[in-house]
């Protein structure tokens, strides 16, 4: 009898729990969880994403595991969208797994049995979020990767910022765990709660919206959206790096699938101003987290910044199809569905790169800031090397991946002057026009985090003794960096695959609504209208670039001398004098001034210690957070009056509620 | 393959390339020469930019001593992508078998690649003026880099393609009538120019003072043929630009289709084209003077504000 995929998905979820269970039966053997347990899950995951590329193109299976309560087994499925997002799982988190393998060090935070349960957890926890066919498993599996990814971001908890980082992550999952509660809630309509009863409910068009809120509140909190983003720089950085990575890579895409789930499976129709409600916030999104991390310090902040930029683009990609949905234009939302979609794998992929690239330059420098780093491209090219692709991926540099996403992107939207309302047709171009701003915005961050890191001269003398990455992190990198080559070169086999994903949310995909593909050139419309060879582009790069390189040596010649920089005049240059990632963020500061909430510290003439302080915070946390922070203190400061803290008075609370239930039971 | 690939169509294709490679310097001898004339000199002559990339040719390449390989490939890499972009642009004919390999938003795309690569090796020596070059270099292309976006979008909507030979195609058949939007998108997209090229009022290409300095204080460390590369990328720029320009604003004269009785008609349209498009950019050059660098936002915010304007007013008044 041949294995279903469903079968085998839910095995490696199985094999992932069984590496954790023997994680935490071991808890001090570094060795063998390091070389053993790590390289396993990375097995396990190479598989669950073969499985799934297998399963994308099969038609939808499910199953009812008598696991759970008594009444309530869990009921799992996979069909198209649940195996694109695992196949993201799974691949991205082979790569990620094997660099772990090779990253553990002794005496770093936990003991690597017990953080290798919970990073195992973590995983399975992901791929049965992903497999859940009713709301009951969803919202266990849901939880389950909370707490687990909460024990792993408060790895060394020793530190107490690591700790409160943990605490707001914890906080705001929950916040948003209650809206999806409360979603699925709505839904389920008074049947039971398995999606496939789900999907047969009528709502009236008012719950549907609320329904619609309440998804894009919970969902929304998870993926990091505009307010509720506060606990993505702080839980990303807090965390080792190959936890950052996952979590920026794979765990902010549940939250995308929980939203594409919800809007296209559960809820039938779509009503058009939740599109535009999602592309603003969206936009938002984007451009906020663009601008914050063009002006952070410390590298994983940059990157945790940079990830809710992504979560923007991802969020207006999903706003755009939505409002095609709505107006049954089907071809052009299956344009805006798979730019986003292809845009949740490419960032996976070049986010988790990167992270991984700061986790390496964290070991062997010891340093997270901006500042106290450089040159590193001497001491660690393999590092630099696979980094520089991440960073040109994520700037939408062609012919790389992260060009293909923002190019299907900017595609759908010169499609909207056909939508029918014109005042739609008006917020578009403004739309576009902010999307452009984000991208560009995005090249510039990279620049400067790349600069910064590993170009020009270290600048601190212990940076001389930096190591390059081990074998088993190279392995995993490159693993990354190839991911992100190849679905840059090859869009229009990845669009294949996608749209075996549209094809049963909207009923067409943007191969039926194309007509006709070809398989070099990225034509999702039609040929006269738009096409992108990123095959041509390339091979024209090395083409042109080697001829001039022969055409130079052929007609003159190859001598190089060495010599010091030019220094103008001014023999005492140092390393200090390169620009500091302050520096390289200052016309950004200054240009996108009303974003940032700072505040200067500036020193008068008469100091006889002059101190120069800026601090750059968010808004979001002054305007938002704190007030209700203090209005929940207000209100359990009003509810302390009850603690008396003397038994008579308790005695007497019970004595009361003894006799007001009485009265009411008579 | 798409839009039908034909051996005449792609020996025009590499004759363009190949013209455009070669003759790109001689726009920029032109806009010098303008400019020496407007300020009453007599001038190096059309020639000097083609002396002075054979004396850098002939010279060593003196290199820094902590610059890393990134910092000897990347003009290379620079006048590559420049080359990709003059193959993308219609110059003398819309029959380009290359073009459906890139489209407006790739050709933005890959004159971004060129700005990064440049100042990541601006940033690789480490010392204060190539970081100060990089970034102010990508301050003005996280502001031009939109503008030029959206200007090229609302041609793209005119034209319901974003494929450049496309859109010249149908610009050039419409009647005489004037596009408001389009109008707005020129003035736009002039500014743009004017900021990616490195000129006054934004940039002086002339000016031997560091602190003063974009363009020039990214290359400041490279010499010999790095910099003859990076100087040749940087006027293949300015061509470029040039014949985005003339082909979406006064696309006149080029050819359609591949006969070669056409072609040679628009060699002549272009270069005269050219001649004026070069003597009004020294004439800019000539009575603006250069602005503070804090006031170049305010300048690309306003030509970004243009090119939102002239999308808007083509989703207002043209459809």
């Amino acid at each position: 009898m041949s294995v279903t995929p469903l079968a085998a998905a839910l095995a490696a979820a199985a094999a992932w729990l069984a590496i954790a269970a023997l994680g935490v039966c071991a808890p001090h053997a570094l060795r063998f969880v390091a070389r053993v347990l790590y390289p396993l899950g990375a097995l396990v995951a190479l598989a669950l994403a073969a499985i799934a590329l297998v399963a994308i193109t099969q038609p939808p299976d499910e199953t009812v595991l008598p696991l759970g309560l008594p009444d309530l087994p869990f009921h799992f499925r996979i069909d198209a969208l649940s195996a694109f997002f695992l196949f993201i799982l799974g691949a991205v988190s082979a790569g990620v797994s094997v660099f772990a393998a090779g990253y553990l060090r002794p005496g770093e935070g936990a003991q690597p049995g017990v953080q290798c349960m919970w990073y195992h957890l973590f995983l399975a926890s992901m791929a049965l979020v992903l497999l859940a066919n009713d709301a009951y498993a969803f919202m266990v599996t849901w939880e389950t990767m909370a707490v687990s990814s909460f024990f792993l971001v408060t790895s060394d908890h020793r530190i107490a910022e690591i700790r409160r980082a943990g605490y707001l992550y914890l906080l705001i999952a929950h916040v948003g765990a209650i809206a999806i509660l409360m979603c699925f809630g709505v839904l389920h309509g008074f049947g039971d709660y398995t999606f496939a009863t789900i999907r047969q409910v009528e709502l009236t068009p008012f719950w549907a919206t609320v329904a619609f809120l309440l998804a894009l509140l919970g969902f929304g909190a998870k993926a990091g959206i505009v307010p509720l983003h506060v606990w993505l720089p702080e839980a990303h950085p807090a965390a080792p790096s190959p936890v950052s990575a996952l979590m920026s890579a794979v765990m902010l895409k549940t939250a995308v699938y929980g939203m594409l789930r919800v809007t296209f499976d559960l809820l039938h129709t779509q009503v058009w101003w939740w599109g535009v409600v999602a592309l603003a916030i969206g936009l938002v999104t984007a451009l906020f987290g663009v601008v914050f991390s063009a002006v952070q310090s410390d590298m994983k902040r940059l990157l945790a910044w940079s990830s809710i930029e992504n979560v923007g683009f991802i969020m207006v990609g999903f706003g755009l199809g939505v409002t095609f949905a709505a107006y049954r234009m089907y071809g052009l939302a299956a344009l805006a569905l798979t730019a986003m979609l292809y845009h949740c794998l490419n960032h996976a992929y070049f986010k988790s790169l990167l992270f991984l690239a700061t986790g390496a330059v964290l070991h062997a420098t010891k340093e997270r800031g901006l500042g106290k780093l450089g040159g590193l491209i001497h001491r660690m090219p393999w590092v630099a090397w696979l980094a520089l692709v991440g960073a040109l991926a994520i700037a939408g540099m062609p012919p790389l991946n992260g060009f293909v996403s923002e190019w299907l992107l900017l595609q759908a939207f010169l499609f909207s002057p056909q939508l029918p309302a014109s005042y739609l047709n008006m917020l578009v171009p403004v739309a576009a026009a902010a999307v452009a701003l984000a991208a560009a915005l995005s090249a510039y961050v990279m620049v400067k985090f790349y600069g910064v890191v590993f170009l020009g001269q270290p600048r601190e003398e212990k940076l001389a003794h930096a190591h390059d990455a081990g074998l088993l992190e190279r392995i995993g990198l490159v693993w990354l960096a190839a991911g992100c080559v190849a679905f840059g070169v090859l869009p229009v086999q990845v669009i294949a695959l996608i749209d075996y994903v549209t094809g049963p949310m909207l009923g067409t995909n943007l191969s039926q609504a194309t007509g006709a593909t070809h398989w070099l050139f990225l034509a999702p419309i039609n040929p006269d209208r738009a096409s992108y060879s990123p095959v041509l582009v390339l091979m024209g790069l090395i083409v042109f670039t080697a001829l001039a390189w022969l055409a130079v040596r052929r007609f003159y010649h190859g001598r190089v001398r060495r010599a010091p920089p030019w220094d103008c005049g001014y023999p005492l240059l140092n390393a200090r004098m390169q620009d500091t990632a302050e520096g390289f963020g200052q016309p950004v500061r200054q240009v996108f001034e009303p974003f940032f909430r700072m505040e200067r510290e500036l020193p008068t003439p008469f100091d006889a210690a002059p101190r120069y302080r800026v601090t750059v915070e968010d808004h979001v946390w002054h305007w938002g957070y704190l007030p209700v922070a203090r209005l929940v203190d207000r209100l359990t400061a009003l509810v302390t009056f009850l603690q008396r803290g003397r038994i008579s008075v308790y005695l007497l609370y019970s004595f009361g509620t003894l006799l007001v239930l009485l009265f009411l039971v008579r | 393959m798409l839009g039908g690939f034909s051996w005449a169509g792609a020996s025009a294709q590499l004759t363009e390339i190949v013209l455009a490679v070669l003759l790109a310097p001689l726009l920029l001898g032109w806009v010098n020469q303008c400019r020496a004339w407007l300020q009453n000199k007599s001038g190096p002559g059309v020639l000097r930019p083609y002396l002075m990339l054979r004396k850098l040719m002939e010279k060593d390449a003196v290199v820094a001593h902590g610059a890393s390989p990134l910092f000897r490939v990347a003009p290379y890499i620079v006048f590559g992508c420049m080359v990709l972009a003059v193959a993308v642009v219609p110059t003398l004919g819309t029959d380009l078998p290359y073009a459906p390999a890139a489209d407006a938003i790739a050709l933005v795309g890959i004159l971004a690649l060129a700005r990064v690569f440049i100042s990541l090796a601006a940033m690789d020596i480490g010392t204060a003026f190539g970081t100060l070059g990089a970034r102010r270099e990508m301050m003005i292309g996280f502001l031009a880099e939109p503008a030029l976006l959206i200007v090229l979008f609302t041609a793209s909507l005119i034209s319901q393609s974003t494929s450049l030979a496309t859109t010249v195609e149908t610009l050039s058949q419409r009647e005489l009538a004037i596009y408001p939007s389009l109008a707005f998108a020129g003035v736009a997209f002039t500014m743009v120019s004017l900021a990616e090229n490195a000129r006054i009022p934004v940039d002086n290409p002339a000016t031997h003072l560091e602190l003063t300095m974009i363009h020039e204080a990214m290359v400041l460390e490279y010499s010999g043929r790095h910099l003859a590369l990076i100087e040749w990328a940087a006027s293949l720029k300015l061509f470029v630009y040039s014949c985005v320009g003339i082909a979406l604003f006064f696309p006149f004269g080029i050819a359609q289709g591949g006969d070669a009785a056409g072609l040679l008609l628009a060699l002549p349209a272009l270069a005269l084209k050219l001649a004026i498009g070069g003597f009004l950019l020294a004439l800019i050059e000539t009575v603006s003077a250069k602005m503070r660098i804090f006031r170049a936002p305010e300048f690309l915010g306003t030509a970004f504000m243009l090119a939102v304007l002239a999308l808007l007013l083509h989703a207002l008044l043209e459809t």
